[in-house]
This record gives C-alpha cells, structure tokens and sequence, in this order.
C-alpha cells in the first residue's frame, strides 16, 4: 500500500495495537524543560519506578530563565526553584543537560536540531506544544502534557490513536520578503486554528522544497497553532546535508546507512491523505496579526476586517472582541498601528537565518523614537556566538537594539522579558493570545523582517518599500 | 486516578470561542512544582481586575463581577459548556488541573483541541464533545429554571428534564475514566513487547538511540 511518509514514521515506531483503536507508539528522544517535568519526575518518584532509557532525553532550561545578566544567576526565587528542581532530577537520574553556563544552553526546539539530537525518522516528544518544530527534519514529533511525560520517562512509550494524513502543497516562487512565518500565518488565516485539528499535516510543493532547513522549522513550529500537533517536511538533499556532522549525528559508516533509511522518508507517489489544500503564494504579500488569535491575519498592505464582511457574519463577536482588547478599529490600515515594543526571538524565529535577516534591514538604521524597548533574543548560546562572529549583534545594538541571551523569554514572559498593560508588540512568535507576552498587553505576530522593519519607523511598514 | 462517577450539578456556560490554556492558566502560575493550587487562578485574566501571581491571597483581589464565574447562578457549577476549539494553544496540563481544582468534572463544547483533550483523560475530566444543534439546546437550556444536569458517563447521556442528549466518546476513553486507569502500569504490562523492539531497532537504526 501507498504510504505518507506519517503513514511510515507511525509504522515504524508502532510496537502493539489494541483492541480499542488505540496504538502504543515507542518514542526516540524525550526533549525536557524546567516547567512541564517537575510534576512527572515527583509523580515517578511516587510510585516507585524509575526512568527506562536515560540516554533518550535531553533537557535544558529555556522558559523561565533570565536574559540578562546571567552571571548574577537567577533572581527571581519561584523561577529558581523550578530550574534548581530541573538541575536535581536530571543529576539524580544521570541525564543530558545543558546547564544555563552551558554555550549549548537554549531554547529546547533550537538545541536538539543544531546538537544534531533530533534525526529523521525519529519520534520526538516535549511537555511543550511547539514540539511540531522537529517534523522539518522529518521526525514525528508532537507536544504532551505532563503525564505523558511522566509516561514517556517510565515507558519509552505513548498511547496514541493515529491522525489523519493532510496534505498542505505549497506551489509558487516565494516572494520577496515573504517567509515561511509569513506562509504559516497565510496557512492559519486560511484554515483556522482548529483547521488542523486531528490531523498530521505534511507540507509538499515546490515552495516548500525551496525552503531553507530553518525556514521550514518555522513553519513546522506553528502548525500547532492550526491545531495540528504534528507537522512535517520530507527528507531531501537539504534535510541530509543539515543533519551532517552536527555533535550527536552519526559519523562515517553510520552516517552512510542512516543516510540511506532517511531518503526513504518521503510520502510515497499517489499516497492517499485524507484532506488536500493547495496554496499559491506567488502573490502573496508579508503577513500580520491584528488580533487575539493566530488566524486573525491580513496582508501587511491590507487593512483590518470590516465588521460587515460576510466572512466574518458567524465570527462578529470574536472580532468585536479581538478588536476591543486591541485597542483596534475595524478597516484601520496595517500601517496606522504604532508600537511599543518589538521583540525578535522565539523557536519560532531566533535561528542564525532569522538574525541575518533582521541585521540586513536594520543596518545603519536606528530604532524610532516612540519604541520603548527593542530585544533580540537568540535562540541558543551557539546562535548567540555565531551572529557575533559576523558581527551581527554590534549591527544591532547600533541601531538600539538589546542583544540578550538565549531562553524563551517575551514569547510567554515567564521572566522579566513581558509587556506592560496596554503595551503593543511587534512579536516574531508564536501566539497573539490574550495576555500571552503580559497582562493587557497587545501582540502582533510577524516575520523577523517585518518586525525590524516595524522597529526602525515605529509603526507596521511593508518592508517591500523599505 | 480517581474514578469517574455520574454527576448531578448546574452547569456554567461561557459564551467565547477559542478558549487558549493560557487563557485558562496564565504563565506566572506555570512556576509551581506542583499539580494543585491552580483553581483559585482559573482564567485569571478575566476573573481579576487586577494582576495576580503565585502565592497570592487570591480572596483578597479585586474581582470582575461580570465574569461567568461570580454570577450566583454559577456557583458551584462542576460543568462547563464553553464555544468552539476549547483548550487550543500551549500543552501545559495545568489547564486540566486548574479545571478541575476549580471544581469542575465536565467540559461540553463542540471541539477541543487535541493536546487538552488528551490531558483531560489523565486527570478524570470529562470532555464531552457535541454536535451543534445539541450545543444549541444545551445552551439555550441553561438559562431556563431548572439548570441542573445529570450525566452519565456509563449511559453517555446528558440529563435536564425532558431535554436528553446523548454523547459520543471512544470506550477506551470511557474505560480510563470510569475505572480511572493508570495508563503507566497499563503499558508496563507491555515491558516485553517493548524491550523486543528496542532490541531490533537499536541493530537496525542505532543512531535512533542517540545521545
């Protein structure tokens, strides 16, 4: 039979089926960070059982962690707890962990690709939902909760009921200053926030073979906000030539026949999936947020919806209410909307890529006056030391920028990194939900590109005419 | 896990779509090691008028009086019907613990997101998924006199007078609930199968077994 290449990462790693139409699924790398273990660990602890494969997990703390002056430790003392907690459990149970002096230390779906810890083919899980940031490198990878963590440490395995195949094809030259952000948010305004729910999405076409290895974990990273848990790209050329000599990849004879298993993780000719869309992006134009929901997006030369729109006739409240906590008018252009703060970071975005692009369009540029605070947040020590190689933090901390160091920082302000009441972002994460950066504040989701550009005129410019 | 028993209680009805987990437990409560104390933070944003965080003497904030929560009728409500995409956004399973720390055994709505949902049945909250005519009854239900509701997991059956409406929910799920299966020792009977496959695979792809 035809396979998706869902179809034979799910074959590949069922071990029992029951009677019930459930599977139990056996999972490869266990990923770990200080906010969603501290429960499983005490829970294991409880019953009496220990960790069955110590070498299947990585941890490393990322959410709650300072981006400031990391010498003087972690101030906050709730913060501190969780990430001494995260420190005592992996000692205790002897597993790998990048300490926060660790130059590898980062934000959890940055460090496992670049250690080279996440390879094709393999199931990944994380008590994180971004998690899907690993189907770029063809592994099937998903976000739990805390007790499938707890299972996973004492199982090596899930129960899980398979997801229906979806087929996203992407065709068309990406435009200029369009990104893969950008086709996300496209992709999301389009199919919903729950358009992907039940689903593996597979993203295919030309478009997405063009795609940059980076590029494409930023988009794997938000098909969970189109409620897909799983997103992936298939192995090409790309894929294998990134995983290469990275510290935990296999080397030499290893490598060659591990090769040779990845080319084969591809959707098989005339698969059947479930559900097809096709998105043309040839004409496509930067995106935006505007409102308190990911699929809330128009063009970045667009203006907001009216309220009239029958598209909308079903979803009028929503929108009254997303326009209310926004502080927004229905048809106000993209380009009226000030801001206060920008912040550039994220697993969504705050990869090498990311950073260069930022750096190319705020060169020589300041920051406009009315923006009260402008943080660049790399997403791991190894990106950090790799931008000032190329000088690239000296570009923005000339233009006004903060260069900080690597967590997850303003994308769910579990640190000091947050907006203020009423406060506007420009955000290159991940969600713009309610009080998601800080209480009353006000996210817009964008590219890296549109959120520099933002930066240096105060307000939402198209980078195209910039 | 506690066992699912049939419940008879009122049933609170919030009229938003898209309920995120960040809405349902915002982030500065994520810093507890624990799995209780969340209920007193339940939607926090929109239950408080002012800002909250960890440790707070909850009773001593300034309430929103016009949150569903603090309408008298609501009180002590252990359903919750809720809009569309209930649970999107962040895994965090605090979500469930505030829910039910709360004091809620049910959520009704019309889809949920697949993380929440599965972290539901860790728990012993019942996620009841209806269609939207049946959501339309439902609701147009709570507001009338008697909004008391028996639900029977055992009969998939949702209960107010003459209204019945009977639910979907795959009997695996059921079975969890209604015995309150713990999955881990469910698949630790399995070690065998597990072990035999790790054997295999650790000769066939070994660098699966990285790290």
């Amino acid at each position: 039979m035809k396979k998706t290449l869902y179809d034979k990462l799910w074959d590949e790693h069922h071990i029992y089926s029951y009677d019930n139409g459930y599977s139990l699924i056996y999972i490869n790398k266990h990923l770990i960070h200080e906010v969603t273990s501290p429960q499983a660990f005490e829970g294991l602890k409880q019953a009496g059982r220990s960790i069955w494969r110590k070498k299947s997990v990585m941890a490393v703390p990322d959410h709650n962690v300072p981006t400031t002056l990391r010498e003087a430790g972690i101030k906050d003392p709730i913060s501190k707890i969780q990430v001494d907690a995260l420190n005592k459990n992996c000692k205790t149970n002897d597993l790998l962990k990048f300490d926060l002096e660790d130059i590898r230390q980062g934000i959890v779906h940055v460090v496992g690709p670049e250690q080279g810890i996440i390879l094709p083919g393999m199931t990944v899980v994380c008590g994180d939902s971004h998690t899907s940031t690993h189907g770029a490198l063809a592994a099937l990878a998903f976000g739990i909760g805390t007790s499938e963590v707890e299972h996973v440490l004492a199982t090596q395995c899930l129960l899980q009921k398979k997801s229906l195949n979806m087929n996203i094809k992407v065709n068309g030259k990406m435009p200029e200053y369009f990104y893969s952000k950008d086709l996300a948010l496209l992709i999301i305004s389009q199919i919903g926030t729950a358009g992907g729910t039940g689903y593996a999405i597979e993203y295919t076409g030309n478009a997405i073979r063009d795609l940059s290895m980076e590029a494409r974990m930023t988009l794997c990273n938000m098909t969970i906000e189109a409620g897909a848990t799983t997103g992936l790209v298939a192995v090409d050329e790309k894929t294998i030539s990134y995983v290469e000599n990275k510290p935990y990849s296999p080397k030499g004879e290893n490598f060659s026949s591990a090769k040779k298993y990845w080319e084969n993780l591809t959707s098989d000719n005339d698969a059947l999936y479930d559900k097809i869309i096709d998105i043309d992006i040839s004409e496509s134009s930067p995106m935006i947020t505007w409102g308190t929901s990911p699929e809330m997006a128009v063009g970045i030369d667009g203006k907001l919806p009216s309220l009239d729109d029958e598209r909308f006739s079903s979803k009028r409240q929503d929108l009254l209410n997303a326009f209310s906590y926004m502080g927004l008018k229905e048809k106000q252009s993209v380009n009226s909307i000030e801001l206060d703060k920008i912040f550039i970071g994220s697993c969504t975005n705050s990869r090498i890529e990311d950073l260069r692009i930022v750096a190319d369009i705020v060169k020589n540029k300041k920051i406009a006056n009315n923006i009260k605070s402008a943080i660049i947040v790399p997403g791991s020590g190894l990106v950090k030391e790799k931008a000032e190689n190329e000088g690239l933090d000296k570009i923005f901390t000339k233009s006004g920028f903060e260069w900080r160091s690597p967590g997850c920082s303003m994308c769910l302000g579990m640190n000091d990194d947050k907006l203020n009441e009423y406060e506007r972002c420009a955000s290159t994460s991940n969600r713009n939900f309610e009080g998601r950066q800080g209480r009353l504040g006000r996210t817009h989701l964008v590219s890296p590109a549109t959120a520099a550009a933002a930066a240096i005129h105060g307000h939402f410019v198209d980078v195209r005419d910039m | 896990m506690k066992k699912f028993k049939e419940i008879k209680s009122i049933a609170a009805y919030i009229d938003r779509k898209n309920i995120d987990t960040d809405a349902i437990i915002p982030k500065q409560y994520l810093k507890a090691v624990t799995r209780e104390g969340f209920g007193e933070a339940l939607f926090d944003d929109w239950r408080y008028l002012e800002p909250g965080n960890l440790g707070d003497n909850h009773a001593l904030r300034k309430k929103n009086p016009e949150f569903f929560l603090h309408d008298p009728k609501n009180e002590g409500a252990q359903i919750l019907i809720a809009g569309d995409n209930f649970g999107c956004g962040s895994s965090r399973e605090h979500a469930v613990w505030a829910l039910m720390d709360y004091g809620f055994n049910v959520v009704i709505s019309s889809s949920f997101a697949d993380i929440f949902y599965n972290n539901c049945f860790k728990n012993g909250l019942l996620p009841i998924v209806l269609n939207d005519s049946n959501m339309d009854k439902l609701i147009s239900n709570v507001n009338k006199k008697n909004n008391i509701y028996m639900i029977s997991l055992e009969n998939q059956l949702i209960k107010c007078d003459d209204l019945e409406i009977k639910f979907k929910i795959d009997n695996r799920r059921k079975e969890v609930l209604i015995k309150g299966i713990d999955d881990i020792s469910e698949t630790l009977k399995l070690s065998d199968k597990i072990k035999e496959y790790e054997n295999i695979k650790a000769v066939k792809t070994p660098w699966m077994f990285n790290g």
